[in-house]
């Protein structure tokens, strides 16, 4: 009698945990369902009723689109060249940092340490304007050099890396590797660059999005129309051309959204599991 | 032997500078000059597309302590962080006392999580222009809904209105980081010695006495980092109150303090001076901030132990 009590009061609480949690589901989708529908829906739809249901306008308003100078395919491989090189550079880099703090003892690797740990802590837009004028004093304005090369320096990156490395990779194959007579970076590059792909792998998802989803630093540096990337020219939609034409707007944001959803659905257990594992916060 | 050993050792150590001189370079170059220019720039006069400055002392800090729009984006970036934090770690840690209670089994605990986090992967700027587009006046889809089921008589305006506006952008902030809240504190709980709940069973505590008594303290370092790093964000919010109005509309009542370095630097005058004034108080409000919490955190952390230590002699 008692464990049926019990088993009833569960059972209404489970179902109320799946009340909220369907209803933080549908929050998570409905915005991102209409976005999709009205991307295929007139103007002249759209802007009479709501619907959950699409329409057949898509292409009438890709031609609205780009009819207007959004030229979402340049954006595209715009934004894709720097996260790419972004990522590829933080992650090499990152790696020979970390593997250099781990392997090695030398002076100053302490201090090197708690410089790491301290600047995971100064948030990056305390900087922005001497960065700025620093680009427009070397006349790098207009370029993607201050768009990749920072992320050579990624601290929070080395940070997990370390943690990676000492927890997965045993010293002795170090000295091992030196008795073959193996150079040092080719140690690096042959034994401990592979033992280290799944951290890579996860540091390289973060890496790749936050560099997709920047938008101050290429507003502050790109003004180049042919050099915009995605998120500067989701700004552009904003702008007056556009003022009325609803369902350009929509198929200008859904085109810029979905790359990324389409990889979240791929990896999503793999990010999720990313973010459990914390030190990934915006 | 013994000496030829050391030095081979100590050959090969000097391999960790050429292993770490890439990262150091890099951080000196684009990370550690820019702070110190941009302290250097506050003490100047630099504006426009002038490339030379003269120094003015502290004359900046003067100014800008006084400056009227300076501290409403002051108030501002803290009314919109802490009307978005507060709902986001109490939801945050309700969805992870229930999807890690024992007692309660959860099915498709996995694809929870992947729709609660899906918002935060995708590009803030997208996510505000949907938004302004979706709140739109007269006929956004909101005002529609609203109107369809008898909620509004006649589409309403929000961003005209403060409040409204400033709720949408604590909203969004939500929406986009509740989910990585709870993954990281779920990630927190599931990490609790299982065997002090199991003694808690068997003295016969309840669920909510467990999560007041051994969740709740044990939580507390990962609570202080989901506080400190989401404050840190939150005191840099641009993107979501850039894109969604426009100016900061209405009245400024969304201008954040990285907007209002932004425009300091990138519209009308170009006062980079006022900017770099700017950026280096948002440094010194965060360090001072994060210490602030660290400290408190940190004593009560230390009181429960010792209590709990204390309780646990006297058994």
């Amino acid at each position: 009698m008692e464990r049926g009590r019990l088993g009833s009061f569960y059972g209404l609480k489970v179902s109320w945990i799946y009340l909220v949690s369907g209803v933080l589901v549908l929050l998570s989708i409905i915005p991102f369902w209409i976005l999709f529908v009205n991307a295929t829906r007139s103007t002249e739809q759209i802007q009479q009723s709501f619907s959950m249901i699409p329409s057949i306008y898509a292409g009438y308003n890709y031609d609205v689109l780009t009819g207007r100078g959004f030229n979402i395919w340049r954006g595209f491989i715009n934004s894709f060249t720097i996260a790419v090189s972004a990522t590829s550079l933080s992650l090499y880099f990152s790696a020979l940092t970390a593997y250099g703090l781990v392997i090695y003892n030398f002076k100053g690797k302490n201090f090197i340490f708690a410089v790491i740990a301290f600047i995971l802590m100064v948030p990056t837009q305390i900087s922005m304007i001497g960065f700025y004028r620093m680009m427009l004093n070397l006349n790098l304005t207009d370029t993607y050099i201050p768009l990749i090369f920072p992320a050579i320096a990624a601290p929070a990156t080395v940070f997990f890396l370390r943690q990676y490395l000492l927890s997965a990779f045993p010293k002795e194959f170090v000295s091992a590797a030196r008795i073959d007579g193996a150079s040092e970076l080719g140690i690096f590059h042959r034994i401990a660059l592979p033992i280290l792909k799944p951290g890579l792998a996860t540091m390289g998802i973060f890496t790749f999005v936050a560099s997709w989803n920047n938008f101050l630093m290429p507003l502050m540096l790109i003004s180049d129309e042919d050099k915009y990337t995605l998120p500067m020219l989701v700004q552009l939609l904003r702008a007056d051309i556009y003022r009325t034409e609803f369902g350009g707007i929509y198929l200008g944001i859904a085109m810029t959204i979905v790359p990324l959803l389409i990889v979240y659905l791929i990896l999503s257990k793999f990010i999720v599991a990313g973010v459990a594992l914390g030190g990934i916060k915006g | 032997m013994m000496v030829k050993k050391k030095h081979k050792l100590v050959r090969y150590d000097k391999y960790g500078y050429f292993f770490v001189a890439p990262f150091i370079l890099a951080f000196l170059i684009f990370q550690l000059y820019p702070i110190i220019y941009t302290f250097q720039l506050s003490f100047t006069d630099l504006a426009g597309w002038e490339t030379e400055f003269n120094y003015v002392g502290f004359k900046n800090y003067q100014a800008i302590l006084g400056n009227e729009l300076f501290l409403k984006a002051f108030r501002n970036t803290w009314i919109i962080w802490i009307v978005n934090f507060i709902p986001q770690i109490g939801i945050a840690l309700l969805l992870a006392k229930w999807f890690t209670d024992a007692r309660v089994k959860l099915k498709g605990v996995g694809f929870f999580k992947i729709a609660f986090y899906m918002p935060n992967i995708i590009t803030a700027a997208s996510v505000a222009v949907l938004f302004s587009t979706l709140f739109g006046y007269p006929s956004g889809p909101i005002n529609q809904l609203l109107m369809y089921f008898g909620v509004l008589e006649e589409p309403f305006e929000f961003f005209r209105s403060v409040g409204a506006t400033r709720g949408i952008v604590a909203f969004i902030q939500f929406w986009m980081w509740y989910g990585s809240t709870f993954i990281i504190l779920t990630a927190g709980i599931l990490g609790i010695n299982p065997s002090l709940y199991e003694a808690a069973v068997v003295d016969g505590a309840t669920s909510g006495q467990m999560f007041r008594k051994i969740t709740l303290p044990l939580l507390k370092p990962i609570t202080l980092y989901v506080l400190v790093t989401s404050l840190i964000g939150g005191m840099q919010m641009f993107d979501i109150p850039f894109l969604l109005t426009k100016q900061g509309n209405p009245d400024y009542s969304i201008e954040t303090m990285t907007m209002f370095i932004y425009r300091q630097a990138f519209a009308g005058g170009r006062n980079y001076y006022f900017a770099a004034t700017a950026s280096v108080l948002l440094l010194f409000i965060i360090l001072i901030v994060s210490v602030i919490l660290f400290r408190a955190m940190k004593s009560r952390t230390d009181e429960t132990n010792h209590r709990r230590m204390r309780k646990a002699g006297r058994r």
